[in-house]
């Protein structure tokens, strides 16, 4: 049982995570996309962008490895083995390309216990080099209880 | 590729259903792109010792496959301005096979500033797999 008390609390970003262009390809061919935004810088632009865009659902790969340090922090240290994943929401001030530098920052925001599952909402901030909000990825992780 | 207009969509148009497939191979795939090795997503034994039926799809890769609904739609992968939805059931992935996500959609509402409000359904063998579906898109 999760304890209320980690509620607020925020982890800073472990650095800055340069968005490579080879990075974006690799998502896009992983989750079976071909569009050619995320393969061709020309396809891109002519959509009006200055490098290959990032899928929807990227971040989560930087948001995944950034929230491994909220979830091993010894007051909430979750086994990630016994999370399932209850829900995402993405919001974005403006889309993702390659090039863009950015840290993200995790915060628990929400707590709760229901039927012998922990369900734990983390709320990452993605910054842009200036410090501007460029997108959050909300999720919500349900911690298996021994008899769920 | 080319943008859609919001003066072309109507409120309760459907967006052209699509299916995607998934395999086990995809899901190793998926794991180490996005980062996420929970083994429940590649190794069976574990997964049932956790009590779950079999090897389950990271539901950020289904969540993905309904983004690509989204982004082909729009003609623009750069327009999504919300996304979110609740991983309802689990896509299960037997050993060897080619599982079929479905995924269909409605423009729900037209909002200002040429955004509008989609609708997803996502199922897979005829079970809703996610739930809540929703997202807002910037059209040209």
């Amino acid at each position: 049982m999760l304890s209320p008390d980690i509620v607020g609390r925020v982890y800073p970003g472990r650095g800055a995570h340069e968005i490579r262009a080879l990075s974006i390809t690799a998502f896009a061919r992983a989750i079976n996309d071909e569009n050619p935004a995320y393969f061709d810088v020309d396809a891109a632009r002519a959509l009006g962008y200055p490098n290959l865009l990032a899928p929807p659902t990227y971040l989560v790969s930087i948001a995944i490895d950034e929230a491994q340090q909220a979830l091993t922090d010894p007051p909430v240290s979750i086994d990630w083995s016994r999370v399932v994943h209850g829900e995402q929401r993405f919001k974005f001030n403006r889309p993702i390309v390659a090039g863009d530098v950015l840290t993200c920052e995790t915060a628990i925001e929400a707590v709760k216990s229901l039927a012998g599952s922990d369900f734990v909402t983390t709320r990452a901030n993605f910054l842009d080099e200036q410090g501007t909000l460029v997108a959050n990825a909300w999720s919500i992780l349900v911690v298996r209880g021994p008899e769920a | 590729m080319s943008r859609r207009t919001f003066d072309s969509v109507t409120v309760g148009q459907s967006l052209p259903t699509v299916k995607y497939s998934v395999n086990r191979e995809m899901l190793i795939a998926y794991a180490n792109a996005s980062g996420d090795q929970n083994p429940i997503h590649q190794d069976e034994a574990f997964a049932k010792s956790v009590g779950l039926p079999d090897v389950i799809a990271h539901g950020m890769f289904t969540m993905a496959s309904a983004g690509r609904a989204l982004t082909d739609f729009a003609g623009d992968p750069g327009a999504i301005v919300e996304f979110s939805t609740r991983f309802t059931k689990p896509v299960v992935v037997p050993a060897g096979q080619d599982v079929v996500i479905e995924i269909s959609g409605t423009v729900a509402e037209k909002l200002d500033d040429r955004l509008v409000r989609i609708e997803l359904q996502v199922t897979c063998g005829g079970v809703k797999v996610l739930g809540m579906t929703r997202a807002i898109v910037a059209l040209a």
